[in-house]
């Protein structure tokens, strides 16, 4: 499978999940949005550039439970919550926000 | 609630020449969404995995010491390391990774989750164990 | 006939390069990599035997692989020669036949 954005090719894997995450550009999280429904905010901004700090941290994409005690740590106790997160990525904050973010799925996600 | 058992993986082999360290951890993050009490133990080869300056960018394989880090936020505190093991390979703990978790019922404060302990009390604490699993 | 031996085995999990130091003859080139890399680490329970062969072969180790490992040059027995890759080749070239230590 793959995503085309402004006339280039991004390869990805069955889910929609970026195949080679050092090609992600801003552009392919609006893409992925897109078909999914979705125009992004500051406010998903704010969590998929999260999630792209942690993966070059730690290497992996974190499981939905870490993401919302970190994000709550770093953005706020009103944001460090399933609810909040899930208005933002209704498909599952882990799944979606990660896609968008070029990171592979969460590990521990089942 | 009532259902948290003690989860305890020991690592026993180097990384990067075999498989089994990567998939280890692949395990312990995913098993830590159940919230049980997991724990793991380094001991024989199994201490490499968390030497520290692993650099893997001349081998072409993704690099994994750093999600060691990440234990801590997924609970994992209690990491052992056989003393024994160590002195072997002619290593201490500044040979290892600085493994740190935020302890929740001490105002989040920042404590080291390596324990170098004997054989003797690596034992002790397997036998505590409810399930033990072996990479 | 000169041989490269060479040793991907940890010297704790396997007694590959126990049994290459003890039959390699005296001229060899050693080369270890991979896990083989930690025997050419001072200090361990193994240092010992690396040394003492050290007089009758010489012994090669893989930068790349050190490198992944978190093993630096400071850590190296004295003695053993760090190569790359290309170093590697020229090893299997220079000797008439490799013996490959499982």
């Amino acid at each position: 499978m793959s995503i085309e954005v402004n006339g280039k090719v991004f390869e990805t894997d069955e889910e929609g999940y970026l195949a080679n995450l050092s090609e992600w550009e801003p552009e392919v999280a609006e893409a992925m949005a897109k078909e999914d429904g979705t125009d992004l905010t500051d406010a998903h901004w704010e969590v998929i550039n999260f999630l792209r700090e942690y993966y070059d941290e730690y290497q992996i994409a974190p499981a939905v439970r870490v993401l919302t005690k970190a994000i709550g740590k770093k953005l706020g106790k009103e944001k460090g919550n399933s609810k909040y997160l899930y208005e933002l990525f209704p498909y599952g904050p882990g799944k979606q926000a990660c896609k968008y973010a070029g990171l592979p799925k969460p590990t521990g996600c089942v | 609630m009532s259902d948290i058992k003690k989860f305890m993986y020991i690592n026993t082999k180097a990384p990067y020449g075999t498989i089994y360290a990567w998939e280890s951890l692949e395990v312990v993050l995913i098993g830590a969404a159940f919230e049980q009490e997991v724990s793991m133990a380094f001991i024989g080869d199994g201490v490499y995995q968390i030497a520290k300056g692993q650099d893997t960018s001349d081998l072409g394989v993704k690099n994994f010491s750093p999600t060691y880090s990440a234990l801590g936020d997924y609970d994992v505190n209690k990491i052992y390391v056989e003393k024994e093991s160590l002195e072997a390979r002619g290593l201490t703990l500044d040979d290892l990774l600085g493994l740190k978790y935020e302890d929740e019922d001490d105002d989040w404060a920042e404590k080291d989750s390596i324990r170098v302990v004997s054989s003797t009390e690596l034992a002790e604490i397997l036998e505590q164990q409810e399930v033990v699993f072996s990479f | 006939m000169s041989t490269l031996h060479t040793v991907n085995k940890s010297p704790f999990d396997r007694r590959a390069l126990e049994s290459c130091l003890r039959l390699a003859t005296k001229g060899s080139a050693v080369l270890l990599f991979e896990d083989g890399v930690y025997g050419a680490m001072k200090g361990t329970e193994k240092s010992a035997i690396v040394e003492k062969a050290l007089g009758d072969v010489s012994i090669y180790v893989l930068g790349a692989d050190m490198k992944a490992r978190g093993v630096d040059t400071s850590k190296l027995i004295d003695g053993i020669k760090v190569v790359d890759y290309k170093g590697f080749v020229d090893l299997t070239v220079e000797n008439d036949k490799v013996n490959a230590w499982l």
